[in-house]
């Protein structure tokens, strides 16, 4: 199997491999020379080290190669990859092809081509193939483990009736022009898009707030919008370090067709997954000596899946540590509506905003995927304060570009600032409903949560029901919502989280007796865990 | 921004794989600062750089109208708002590959099937080559393109990628044909310099010559990439903008269908909606592969330009309507063929003559007669003052890495017939007043300073301002003349 021959997409310890091989073999060459004099030496004294060499790659690769298969495909939580039987049977079809002969594809395309067998994947399967219904199926598998928003459609439903009679595919006014939004647009965006973006994140992060229109790049979702600054801020072989536990897409997003390495910082539950500065310098350090240059640091405020908000003082400490080592910050800022507790949410743009911080290294990805519930329209926000990363970002939108349609209906929904001011609040209110009754529901069955007060998702402590505390009784007490109490949840280690036991939730596809429902499994297998334990 | 500063970006970000820095700057340039409009600015400059299909707008607007069901905004729609509002999934809507697949097949005259679970989506035309170019090549591969080819490609297919592109050059002596030595020549070319091919980029119906290939050329490029085992990717976005069966057009899935040895893991389209129905705002871009590892791939690649999923129900209600689909094919050959015939006619009055071509938007003009020396420097001269003086933005065929000068691309369906008459009268005054006066030009003062400073934060400015984006263009925003049939 020949390998790519640039260097850069190359994992780091075949390089490393080399190193050594080379020196022993200019110690064996030399001296063997002396023993076995002349040319008889010198075959011996190249031999030798070709022939270590050789083996230690075989050894390097039976040994590498379940690591890089598994991580780029596992993909999002709330991503695209929703359960379909078509996703599996195509899966199907390639494992039984056999090899591809001498036609190659890349060794991206490669990588994930084998069958996946992560949890997450397992699991949405298996929801596709016995989906829970109410009425027709209600023994189906319920589904808890992707974070959309199904509470607030109405709302908008009942926008559009009102507004948008007159216009067929979202555009304004009587004079419908196809010829206005079918022709090439600025890949980054229409300038009025951006404009009520700009309102509409000023609302959701809190009114004192505002974003600058010039400093925003629109992309087709948030998903491009984080693997572009990854593009933008990062080299091949360069590294992140992200907090855990994080968004498994962020695997996906950040790593796959860049070659940039996400390095874990670990959070632990006795800091409510919080970040420590310690950890985080520990973690950068480490990286340093392994050779691998750190780019930025890479955050989620509100976490996913943690839920929580990182206070005022963490955000103060990440800028100066960011300023220190140099480097640059991510935050992704896609929960910042979905809040339910009480507890402020501090945008990192008003951190920024309020401080003489250098704001160069400052990057915010937003979207409505979560907040507005559209993760179908596809729309995510680069927001920078840095220029040439704005520059550089806007050239390469090109490739991920907002539909023209979907943006004149964003134009008119987000300026109607009415609107979109009642929908935060009632939004977060229903979020608030089911979160207090999935957490009630819980707290009766022993099971407690992390505190948390943003997401659509709770962060459960069930390692009291796990066999073993480990990965493997954490996996084990999965297969077992899964398979027995028939929920599918996301396992804390599909997330990268250190403690074992850890899942996250999604309640807000939801209805409410369909969480009392899900309770009630969950106490049957808690029973049979405990009988057992 | 300083040094210390500069050097926080990756090289990606401060490199120039954009290819927004070449000298073509100068044509958008000069029309973004003076873009023609028949009453507020009649001697501005007409944009015929923009390879866009405005001629069958009022088509598509009446369709709309008549079916609001199609849109989810609409009283008549909106039912289905939450379930396609929530819709992420890459696998596409259902309803939409199916459309699509059934628009691929009528614009193939039904003589090919497609199967629509082979369908994955991109963010145009333009985020389907990298997305198979990210799936097919490793950094430092190369892709064979015959020249003259589409300048995106170079951005597209390398930019992100770390691929390379390795022309195949064909001559105009046999009017830009493909022939095998041309591909064998690049091949070993590749070889010797190193170089690991990966597979053949070819455009079918071509941009920018709108010639076809025919079904020698087709078969010769199949068993040349089964030979050396390497890909085929056609690029076949144009295949609806066929306005003449003379020669007919054949998609490289016929060639396929047929008794030929083919290795079909070897064989990938790409499609969009941009030109075909002129929807390029829309952002609709296929792949379609035979090879169910690329399908695998590029559908979990496609999380990075999914086509919005109210985008995609407004297109599968569209293309499923089969009589709508069948009318607008026809009658969009008929609209570009009229256009085309008009445009040539008006050329060959003052002896410019075109490439024979029977598809796309535009056509492959011969100006060689016009240049002072057979060289690229004349062509660029000559281009300048087309520019500034007769006022037409056109693309020089050295954009295209075209083998020899004097061609120049020139689009003819981006405007109205007012317009159209407009450019044909400036060039019939340019010609005749060509032959009168053999002064040679003097280089005006002004005509040197036109490479502004891409650093400079006004240019941006200027150019976002205009706010209009073409792949085809280095720059990335232009204005268009707007078609007001």
């Amino acid at each position: 199997m020949t390998r790519s021959k640039s260097p850069a997409h190359e994992p780091e310890s075949e390089s490393e491999a080399r190193r050594p091989t080379g020196a022993t073999g200019m110690r064996l060459i030399v001296p063997l020379q002396g023993v076995v004099q002349g040319r008889g030496g010198l075959i011996l004294g190249s031999l030798i080290p070709c022939a270590l060499f050789y083996f230690f790659q075989l050894y390097l690769k039976r040994h590498r190669s379940p690591k890089p298969d598994s991580n780029p495909t596992s993909p999002s939580q709330s991503s695209s990859n929703l359960a379909d039987l078509q996703r599996s049977s195509s899966r199907s079809n390639l494992s039984s092809r056999g090899s591809f002969g001498p036609v190659r594809v890349s060794s991206r395309a490669s990588s994930i081509a084998k069958p996946n067998d992560s949890p997450y994947y397992i699991g949405l399967d298996k929801v596709s193939e016995d989906p829970y219904d109410r009425v027709h199926n209600p023994n189906g598998i319920i589904q808890l483990g992707l974070s959309e928003n199904r509470l607030c459609f109405d709302l908008i439903e009942k926008w559009l009736l009102e507004n948008m009679k007159d216009s067929v595919i979202g555009t304004e006014g009587g004079d419908l022009s196809i010829s206005g939004i079918a022709p090439y647009q600025p890949c980054d965006g229409l300038m009025e898009l951006k404009v009520a973006m700009a309102g509409f994140m000023s609302q959701v992060v809190g009114r004192s707030v505002s974003f600058d229109p010039s400093q925003m790049v629109l992309t087709s979702g948030a998903t491009p919008a984080l693997e572009i600054l990854s593009f933008c801020l990062a080299d091949p072989g360069n590294a992140f370090l992200v907090p855990t536990p994080y968004y498994p897409g962020f695997d996906r997003d950040m790593r796959w067709r860049t070659g940039v390495e996400l390095i874990p910082v670990h959070c632990r539950s006795t800091d409510n997954f919080i970040l420590s500065i310690t950890a985080l310098d520990q973690a950068f350090n480490q990286t340093r000596k392994r050779g691998i240059k750190v780019r930025g640091i890479l955050i989620s405020n509100p976490a996913n899946p943690a839920g929580n908000l990182l206070p005022r003082e963490t955000l103060y400490n990440l800028l100066d540590f960011a300023r220190e080592k140099n480097i640059h910050i991510v935050c992704d800022e896609i929960f910042a509506g979905s809040m339910y507790g009480s507890e402020e949410f501090v945008s990192m743009a008003e951190i920024i905003d309020t401080e003489d911080f250098d704001k160069n290294r400052v990057h915010i990805v937003y979207g409505l995927s979560k907040d507005l519930s559209l993760p179908g329209f596809r729309v995510g926000v680069i927001y920078s304060f840095n220029e040439s990363v704005l520059v550089a970002a806007r050239k390469l939108t090109r490739f991920s570009s907002i539909s023209a349609p979907t943006q004149r209906l964003l134009i008119s929904m987000l300026s109607d600032m009415r609107f979109t001011q009642a929908y935060i609040e009632i939004n977060k209110k229903r979020i608030r409903e089911m979160h207090d009754l999935f957490v009630a529901g819980l707290k009766k069955l022993g099971i407690k949560c992390a505190k948390s007060c943003a997401g659509l998702y709770c962060w459960v402590d069930m390692s009291g029901l796990i066999c073993s505390y480990s990965e493997k009784g954490e996996l084990e007490l999965w297969d077992k919502l899964l398979n027995i109490a028939k929920i599918n949840v996301t396992p804390g280690s599909a997330c990268h989280c250190i403690e074992p036991g850890w899942f996250r939730c999604c309640f807000t596809t939801l209805s409410r007796e369909d969480i009392a429902i899900v309770i009630e499994r969950i106490g049957k297998v808690a029973e049979t865990c405990k009988i057992s334990s | 921004m300083t040094r210390n500063q500069q050097h926080l970006l990756s090289k990606i970000a401060t490199g120039d794989g954009h290819g927004e820095d070449s000298p073509y700057f100068d044509g958008w340039k000069a029309f973004e600062v003076n873009p023609f409009h028949h009453t507020k600015n009649p001697n501005g400059v007409i944009q015929m750089g923009l390879a866009e299909n405005q001629l069958s707008f009022d088509l598509i607007q009446e369709w709309i109208l008549k079916h609001p069901e199609a849109s989810i905004c609409t009283s008549e729609g909106v039912n289905n708002f939450r379930d396609i509002a929530i819709f992420q999934d890459y696998h596409g809507l259902p309803e939409f590959r199916n459309a699509v697949a059934n628009f691929m097949e009528k614009s193939r005259r039904n003589r090919v099937k497609f199967d629509p679970d082979r369908i994955v989506m991109s963010g145009g035309a333009t985020g389907a080559h990298e997305m198979v170019a990210f799936c097919l090549a490793d950094p430092g591969d190369a892709f064979l393109v015959p020249t003259p080819y589409y300048p995106g490609f170079d951005r597209d297919l390398r930019w992100r990628t770390g691929a390379q592109l390795v022309p195949v050059v064909c001559e105009s002596s046999n009017n830009f044909k493909v022939t095998r030595e041309a591909l064998e020549a690049a091949y070993e070319g590749a070889q010797d310099a190193n170089i690991r091919v990966k597979g053949l980029l070819i455009t079918n119906p071509s941009n920018p010559l709108g010639t076809i290939l025919d079904k020698e050329t087709l078969r010769m490029v199949v068993s040349f990439i089964n030979e050396k085992s390497i890909h085929l990717v056609c690029d076949e976005i144009y295949a609806a903008t066929v306005f003449s069966t003379q020669p007919d057009f054949i998609s490289i899935a016929e060639i396929i269908q047929e008794e030929i040895e083919c290795n079909h893991d070897l064989i990938h389209i790409v499609y969009s909606l941009s030109k075909d129905l002129g929807f390029p705002g829309f952002r609709v871009g296929i792949v379609y592969s035979y090879n169910d590892a690329v399908v695998n791939c590029c559908r979990k690649m496609s999380s990075f330009g999914l086509v919005s999923s109210q985008t995609q129900y407004l297109i599968a209600s569209m293309l499923s309507d089969d009589e709508f689909v069948n009318k607008f094919i026809a009658e969009n050959a008929i609209s570009l063929a009229n256009r085309h015939k008009v445009f040539t006619e008006g050329l060959a009055q003052v002896d410019i003559g075109c490439l024979k071509s029977n598809a796309g938007l535009f056509v492959w003009m011969d100006l060689r007669h016009l240049l002072k020396e057979q060289t690229f420097k004349a062509e660029m001269e000559l281009w300048k003052v087309i520019i500034n003086k007769v006022k037409l933005n056109v693309s020089p065929g050295s954009s295209f890495h075209c083998s020899a000068p004097g061609w120049f691309r020139v689009c003819f369906a981006n405007m109205d017939d007012k317009t159209m008459d407009v450019a044909l009268t400036r060039i019939v005054a340019f010609v005749h007043q060509n032959k009168e006066t053999t002064v040679p030009m003097k280089k005006k003062c002004w005509q040197t300073n036109l490479r502004l400073s891409f650093s400079s934060r006004r240019v941006d400015d200027i150019m976002m301002a205009q706010c209009m984006m073409s792949p085809h263009s280095p720059l990335p925003q232009s204005p268009l003349v707007r078609a007001r049939n």
